[in-house]
């Protein structure tokens, strides 16, 4: 349902403003989003400041340097630090994307962090993604086959393996499914862009031959047809890729095989 | 962790924070202008009644609708069928598979509002509602 309203237990309160760096000359703010599961306190929006001079280049940089420098207590997804993990999706500057690959200076002003939109928090940046990777597994994200297995590998040709790019490159960091308003209203029943877009990776795999088990289970009111092309999904993606147009695509697959 | 803090666990903000994209508002106006197109095809069904019922009722209902109000509302209401209508059109593209490029997609959301309005006009003065 739509709410475009927080909980109560969910709206922000103006947190701590933590003291400014001495000496520096180049000095940033930062808005981070805030929450501690062990207070029971509504979540706040705290203000750190850096200096940019010795700090690197990355929204992920930053973070790493308050955690370290400034407030240990201050909670994040991270890992690979080059953008092929997915883990450190969240909020920045109002889009979602991969705090490693976004530039600070592609912001401008103040930079704004929160966690993944419309997500139940656990801690600080941390969002709880179980509904979504249950959502992942429900689209059977494997090879389905019925023939015999060959003696070396399932074939495929340079033209069929092309219609997987595009698609295979996605690390499932949640930043589309999060940045739609569908998914905010109706996630629970709705896979959302992500799920679908792996759908889409193993409906047009040429080896595949579930494909008309897969369509079946996307025929309904919500899982698929939620997806109302507001695009938000394909503009998000720190990846480049097109969820947008996976989920036309599996309309198209729809219609397809019934006329 | 508990089952009691699991359960007080805050919704992270959505709609407030999220910067508006250009084919979200596209989008969104799709729905507004289809809501609002409902109240509008009210009005003329009204209108039509009254028409139809005598000539007391008719001029009564015909002396709101012209008035400066009404013309307001009509006027927004022709806008919702104009940009109702090309949005209508943008997406049976998009279910054709076209359109997706992200280019693209944006250069038809103006295309939608600039259009919507150059037809609003269009037919303000072929209709003379203004003269």
């Amino acid at each position: 349902m739509v709410e475009l309203t927080l909980p109560k237990n969910s709206r922000m309160t103006v947190g701590k403003t933590w003291p400014k760096p001495e000496g520096a000359t180049n000095v940033r703010a930062f808005k981070v989003y805030r929450w501690n599961p062990d207070t029971g306190e509504n979540p706040s929006l705290d203000t750190y400041f850096l200096d940019m001079d010795k700090c690197g280049p990355m929204v992920l940089d930053a973070l790493v340097k308050i955690k370290s420098e400034v407030d240990p207590t201050l909670t994040f997804r991270r890992s690979c630090r080059e953008g092929i993990c997915g883990s450190c999706a969240m909020n920045v500057d109002g889009i979602n994307t991969l705090a490693c690959i976004y530039g600070l200076d592609e912001i401008k002003g103040d930079v704004k962090i929160y966690p993944l939109p419309h997500m139940e928090v656990i801690k600080d940046l941390i969002p709880d993604l179980t509904h979504f990777y249950a959502q992942h597994a429900s689209i059977m994200p494997w090879l389905e086959t019925k023939t015999n297995k060959p003696a070396t590998e399932w074939r495929q040709s340079i033209e069929d393996r092309k219609k997987l790019d595009g698609l295979y490159e996605c690390v499932m960091c949640a930043c589309c499914s999060t940045s739609c308003p569908s998914y905010w209203w109706n996630g629970d029943r709705y896979l959302g862009p992500a799920a679908l877009l792996h759908a889409y990776r193993w409906i047009i795999d040429s080896r595949d031959e579930a494909t008309g088990e897969r369509l079946d289970e996307l025929q309904d009111p919500f899982k698929l047809y939620r997806c109302h092309t507001i695009m938000n999904c394909a503009k998000t993606c720190p990846k480049g890729l097109n969820p947008a147009k996976a989920i036309a695509e599996i309309k198209k697959k729809m219609v397809e095989r019934t006329i | 962790m508990s089952e009691r803090v699991k359960g007080n666990r805050p919704l992270s903000p959505h709609l407030t924070i999220y910067r508006p994209q250009m084919s979200s508002i596209s989008s969104i106006l799709v729905r507004i202008s289809g809501v609002s197109l409902s109240f509008g095809f009210v009005l003329i069904v009204w209108w039509l009644l009254a028409a139809s019922t005598n000539i007391k009722y008719f001029e009564s209902a015909n002396s709101i609708l012209s008035s400066w109000f009404g013309i307001v509302v009509l006027i927004g209401s022709v806008w919702a069928l104009c940009y109702h209508s090309l949005g209508g059109i943008r997406h049976l593209i998009w279910d054709m598979g076209y359109g997706f490029d992200l280019k693209t997609a944006d250069r038809m959301g103006w295309a939608v509002i600039i259009g919507s309005f150059v037809l609003t006009f269009v037919i303000i003065c072929y209709s003379g509602a203004l003269s």
